[in-house]
């Protein structure tokens, strides 16, 4: 029995490993000096912020990138749950023909190749002037987040008993007061979630980004992380790519750590019934 | 029979109102998913640039060609570049998927034992799966520096942002890392909806924890399973960020169709950039039909819940699948 739980941790702090070890190295370099950049000792010794300072010099324009990515991550997660919500519940409550055809037909649209959505739109922005616009890439972002909002939010809905709007109907509401006053609050847990997951991915996203924008100044953080040419000297300048990553990533890790129960229970909801 | 007709009318006005309410739902794929479609296929029957007309002159401008964009891909010039980057997103995709399956289900069988340090682990495992593709993509660059700490590791100097097997391998690694932990999630939900006393049964009936995993988990775990690796293998199959990021636009030994195609689109060579993105979108819904019609994926969940239903509905013990009386 002992060496089974030996054996337990042992499992257990062999995914930890796997898991923080590269994001750990990612923490530990960017708090290094330029000068010890090749460091290889486990703690930076001595720490040093220089690399932050030097991501948000103002050459660099990191802050404006930040800026840019708040932007479009956080509009289209507000219009995607606008617009996704009234169709989540709708497959999760109504009885009406085609149901499966629907969902499955929502579902299927977020497996397309990103890519063979890009080109032609890349086109249609061009055309219609739209290129280094948020629009151009908060609307084609959509096309992900929109289906996986649904998905989740469906999942959601479905796990509340029908009998709370039943009883809500039957005490005179019509079925759009029942779901103002009584689903939607109740569904505020799933909601969030949803939010957080729509947020996290619209915030990683690249392809759409890189291709509908060419202005520097329009730049989302995650392409303006790839681009980054140093603040100093002709070497690609990871410490302070690192330090980037680190302000990038910093904020997901902590949504992650607080909310890991219910983003967890939203990335298995579709999957796990 | 009165109550016929009534149900009827019901299901008429349940009908509108979904239609009202999937409608915005359905404008607006329509708008970034269903136009862009029909878009590219349209555009993959013509070519942009500069061509001489029957009298010499010089005509800029869109050209119909017909199939000509999709005829190059097999032949002529570009069709070793486009087989390339066939061959590379098929290879990726196989080995990727594979090793996060094995990777994932060790991580969610190792889970489920786990009475304490749960949150952690559940934390730490959304780690990789929280940072974006683009920084772990340079973040793996620096690992895999000439200098840096994977060579330290292995005590060798290979150069693994060059092109050839070790740029491969690279953003093979890369990937597996960032994608096995999500697997481990979803099999764990899979695990946990097992009942304990299935186990309790085959315990009874003598089979080892070998046979156990082979004779119950695995099977009861497979619709998860199933539905996990069809995300992962189209997921990967449209692989772009990793590769672009980590080793660079342009490499022979790293190239996927996605980058081929976003390569063409950049040059403003969109009929050919169109006619690769159709291919990929063909090779994908594919798979994407070979999932869920040969091994019953159920992305839905519909066709379970409805069994479940069906069940509770008869109040009969639940009588669980066909288990360990052999």
């Amino acid at each position: 029995m002992n060496t089974r739980a030996v054996l337990r941790y042992a499992g257990l702090a062999a995914i930890l490993m796997y898991c923080l070890s590269p994001f750990y190295w990612m923490l530990v370099s960017a708090f290094r000096r330029p000068s010890d950049q090749f460091s290889l000792s486990p703690i930076p010794d001595p720490i040093s912020v220089t690399n932050f300072t030097a991501v948000f010099g103002v050459d660099v324009g990191f802050g404006r990138a930040l800026v840019n990515s708040v932007v479009v991550a956080g509009i289209a997660t507000v219009l995607t749950l606008l617009i996704g919500l009234s169709a989540a519940y709708t497959l999760a409550r109504l009885r009406f023909r085609f149901k499966n055809a629907v969902a499955a037909l929502i579902i299927a649209t977020s497996m397309f190749p990103g890519i063979s959505l890009v080109v032609p739109l890349l086109k249609l922005v061009t055309d219609i002037d739209w290129i280094n616009t948020y629009q151009a890439m908060i609307v084609p972002s959509m096309s992900f987040a929109l289906p996986l909002a649904v998905w989740n939010l469906t999942a959601f809905f479905r796990q509340m008993p029908g009998e709370l709007e039943e009883a809500a109907m039957i005490d005179g509401c019509t079925r759009l007061q029942a779901f103002r006053r009584i689903i939607l609050p109740l569904a505020a847990p799933g909601v969030f979630t949803t939010a957080i997951i729509t947020f996290i991915t619209a915030w990683n996203e690249f392809i759409i980004a890189l291709s509908m924008v060419n202005d520097k100044s329009m730049q989302t953080a995650t392409v303006a992380i790839s681009r980054f040419t140093g603040a100093y000297g002709f070497d690609q300048p990871f410490g302070t790519q690192m330090a980037a990553g680190v302000v990038v990533t910093v904020p997901l890790v902590v949504l992650v750590l607080v909310f890991q129960r219910r983003i967890i229970a939203g990335l298995t909801a579709g999957g796990v019934k | 029979m009165t109550v016929l007709p009534r149900r009827g009318r019901a299901a008429g006005e349940a009908g509108r109102l979904a239609a009202l309410l999937l409608s915005p739902t359905f404008v607006v794929l329509g708008l970034v998913v269903g136009y862009p479609l029909v878009a590219a296929l349209r555009e993959s029957l013509y070519q942009t640039g500069q061509t001489v007309d029957a009298e010499g002159f010089v005509v800029q401008g869109e050209r119909f060609v017909g199939l000509d964009n999709y005829a190059a891909m097999f032949s002529g010039p570009a069709a070793a570049r486009f087989w390339n980057a066939f061959g590379n997103t098929t290879f990726f995709t196989v080995v990727t998927v594979a090793a996060e399956v094995v990777i994932g289900v060790a991580m969610a069988l190792v889970m489920h034992q786990a009475l304490r340090w749960r949150g952690i682990v559940r934390a730490g495992i959304l780690v990789p799966w929280a940072i974006p593709t683009a920084v772990s993509a340079i973040l793996w660059q620096w690992i895999f520096q000439a200098d840096g700490v994977a060579n330290a590791i292995i005590g060798s100097q290979v150069l693994w942002t060059t092109e050839g097997w070790q740029a491969k391998a690279a953003v093979m690694i890369a990937d597996i890392w960032k994608t096995a932990p999500f697997i481990g999630l979803l099999v764990l939900a899979g695990l946990q909806i097992i009942p304990r006393d299935v186990y309790e049964a085959a315990r009874v009936d003598g089979a080892g924890p070998v046979r156990q995993f082979f004779s119950i988990t695995l099977p009861l775990v497979r619709p998860v399973l199933v539905v996990a690796v069809l995300f992962r293998v189209l997921d990967t199959l449209r692989m772009f960020d990793l590769p672009f990021v980590l080793i660079g636009n342009r490499k022979e030994s790293v190239e996927t169709l996605t980058m081929l195609a976003w390569d063409e689109a950049s040059n403003l060579r969109f009929g050919p950039a169109a006619a690769y993105a159709t291919v990929l979108f063909g090779y994908v819904a594919v798979v994407a039909l070979v999932f869920v019609k040969l091994l019953g994926a159920d992305v839905i969940g519909e066709a379970r819940e409805r069994i479940r239903k069906d069940r509770a509905r008869k109040e009969e013990p639940l009588v669980r699948p066909g288990v360990v009386h052999a």
